[in-house]
């Protein structure tokens, strides 16, 4: 195997297309045999994850109305009712556009919602049926998964919420920050290597704040 | 023997007992002595290396010479009086901590190693920071199952005797998760060196490689992305390149020679050396072969870096050269003048540690420390320097480079880079102060 530059950009390498070749992994016959060919029931079992292109995307459909339904039962606890994260420590899944993901828009801190930050709708419908409801994951069905994701899409008024959600209706989503991620363009930073008088002054910028920092129990939880 | 005698001894064992236990507790800062979130805990520290120091120089005189202690004249336990051996009662404050503000749940969240304890580079398996994402599930080995699957020429599903039998490799490698010293961004916050740099850890771990499945199965032209997902209540799951994957990355059964803890993935889990520790898949159940990535929460709208633009980096995947001073640090303060042997941990997701510089004023000079023990690659890496303190207030720094000849930055060179809003990724010089009452305290600092 050839090792690569991890340091580098490693997608520069998975996109410009230097890929080992399948002959390396040519696996016709195999060498040790152990394990079994598993069946394409036992696959479908597990084979839950979402791409963008829809792949993986099961049959079924759900309306507005019903999102807003099991929302209110499964979601609004820790999300809020409104799905604007309660107030609470919880992620706010509605609201915001990309726009505020700018310092200079939101001081304070980028307001990340599915709406302004996710560049995929795919992958609400992925992370809902795979973890959620925290605590009772896998449990939702596949029209209740979509009703939900549509619910939560309308009310980032990316879906028309008269429409029922579907496989479809989640590809045709174009999410407004899907163009707001770039790759990795590290090493971005070059320290130079100096020993000697590297700074005429230095000074203190400020101090670990006090009362923040857990003591005794309490870093027990 | 009479019983008398035996009354004696049993009393005064227990004499012994109890002023074990006094001394316990004033090696125990965090427990007992500290003042829960109170304005003391700034003075704790000192008052720590003060009693610490006293504590070790006072014992208990009826164990120390001329006079004969208990333990040299009584039998001690027999043999498997703990049939798994356990860490000695007199270090029982070594133990992982949380900081609780930092997420709304106790599953959903994170341990941090106490390195401030630890020697060496290997971290003790009960010690391993935790980062899990719904909680860590308890899964019986028969019940356990891999599927591999995808653009595979053969599809198979291994039971974890099975992935067993195939040739197996040991490596040792350091996981850090990317939210290490993520509290540090916008300006010094965590006043422990467990909270500022505790989310990294290092183990042999020991496992088949993936590539050996990968020759084995067969890999269809075409497929250049592989996402591994985790069994546990989150379906943890990432993309990761082909390339990587078929490099260097294990699925690993076992950890520092024994098999895998619950919280580190038991019974399997994929380790990607230098990559984001959350890519290092645990309790993993499936790896699908794919020809485009899967853009899932824990890699969108988690683990991605949004600059003070409102853009934001994805795949960022490397855990970039970091080091950090260990002794002296907030937790044990200098005992006093003179020679005091700074000693610190370096680490790179780039290969091997090449080098680590030590500043004692905030970096306007350096000098070189010396690594200590093994230099792997990607894992963590000793270095210390011998130092004679004058007594004086001075900011204590240290420097890694590696043999890509990176160097590490400051926080001011990452800021102008990538704004402060950034939560991962920051591996930044960290800052000492200390005080001439021998007192440690997190500072940032910025040189001009």
């Amino acid at each position: 195997m050839f090792k690569f530059p991890v340091n580098k950009s490693v997608l520069g390498l998975v996109l410009g297309g230097v890929l080992m070749t399948s002959a390396a992994y040519a696996g016709d016959e195999m060498k040790y045999g152990f394990g079994v060919k598993p069946s394409d029931k036992e696959i479908a079992g597990w084979d839950i994850d979402i791409r963008p292109d829809g792949q993986g995307l099961p049959a079924g459909s759900g309306s507005y109305e019903d999102g807003e339904a099991l929302y209110a039962e499964h979601c609004a606890a820790c999300h809020g009712d409104f799905a604007d994260g309660g107030g609470g420590r919880y992620p706010p899944l509605v609201g915001g556009t990309p726009n505020e993901l700018a310092q200079s828009v939101r001081p304070g801190q980028p307001h990340k919602t599915i709406g302004s930050y996710w560049p995929y709708a795919s992958t609400v419908f992925d992370y809902i049926k795979r973890a959620m409801p925290f605590g009772n994951a896998q449990s939702l069905t596949d029209d209740e998964v979509y009703a939900i994701t549509g619910f939560l899409l309308a009310e980032n008024d990316l879906h028309d919420s008269d429409e029922p959600m579907d496989a479809e209706a989640l590809k045709a989503v174009v999410m407004p920050n899907v163009d707001g991620f770039v790759d990795d363009p590290r090493p971005d930073v070059k320290n130079p290597h100096c020993m000697k008088d590297c700074f005429k002054s230095v000074e203190i910028t400020s101090k670990a704040t006090l009362g923040v920092t857990p003591t005794g129990e309490e870093a027990l939880r | 023997m009479g019983k008398n005698i035996m009354d004696k001894l049993k009393t005064k064992s227990r004499a012994v007992m109890a002023q074990a236990e006094r001394e316990s507790a004033l090696l125990e800062p965090t427990r007992r002595s500290f003042l829960r979130g109170s304005v003391a805990t700034m003075g704790a520290a000192a008052t720590l290396g003060a009693t610490g120091g006293a504590a070790f120089a006072a014992g208990n005189p009826e164990n120390l010479p001329p006079n004969v202690p208990e333990w040299s004249k009584m039998l001690g336990d027999r043999v498997t009086a703990e049939p798994y051996g356990i860490p000695s009662q007199y270090e029982k404050n070594v133990h992982r901590r949380t900081v609780p503000w930092l997420t709304p749940t106790a599953e959903s969240s994170i341990s941090f190693t106490p390195i401030q304890d630890l020697h060496g580079i290997i971290t003790p398996n009960g010690l391993h920071f935790e980062r899990h994402h719904g909680g860590f599930p308890h899964i019986p080995k028969e019940d356990f199952r891999l599927i591999v699957h995808g653009m595979v020429k053969n599809e198979r599903m291994f039971t974890l005797q099975d992935l067993m039998r195939f040739p197996q490799v040991s490596r040792i490698h350091f996981v850090e998760c990317p939210a290490n010293s993520g509290a540090e961004w916008r300006g010094a916050q965590m006043d422990k060196l467990q909270f500022t740099h505790g989310m990294v850890s290092c183990c042999e771990w020991t496992g088949v490689k993936v590539s050996t499945l990968m020759e084995e199965l067969g890999v269809k032209p075409g497929a250049k992305w592989v996402l591994a997902e985790g069994a546990d209540a989150a379906g943890m799951s990432r993309s990761i390149p082909i390339e990587k994957i078929g490099d260097d990355c294990i699925l690993a059964y076992a950890q520092n020679g024994e098999m895998l803890r619950p919280e580190q993935g038991y019974p399997l889990r994929l380790i990607v050396p230098g990559f984001e520790g959350n890519m290092n898949v645990k309790w993993i159940r499936r790896l699908e072969f794919g020809d485009m990535p899967w853009h899932h929460r824990e890699e969108t709208s988690k683990y991605t870096d949004t600059l003070s633009n409102g853009k934001s980096r994805r795949f960022t995947w490397s855990m970039d050269t970091k080091s950090v001073i260990t002794s002296p640090c907030p937790e044990y303060p200098m005992l006093g003048k003179g020679y005091h042997q700074i000693r610190g941990l370096a680490w790179s997701g780039a290969g091997k540690i090449k080098g680590v510089d030590i500043s004692v004023d905030g970096g306007k000079n350096w000098m070189p420390a010396r690594l200590e023990g093994m230099v792997l690659d990607k894992a963590l890496t000793r270095f210390v320097f011998d130092w004679d303190w004058n007594g004086q207030e001075v900011l204590l720094q240290s420097r890694a480079y590696d043999e890509t000849g990176y160097v590490q930055p400051t926080i001011d060179q990452l800021r102008a880079v990538r704004g402060t809003w950034s939560i991962y990724h920051n591996n930044s010089i960290h800052t000492w102060l200390v005080k001439k009452s021998g007192e440690v305290q997190n500072v940032q600092v910025s040189g001009k």
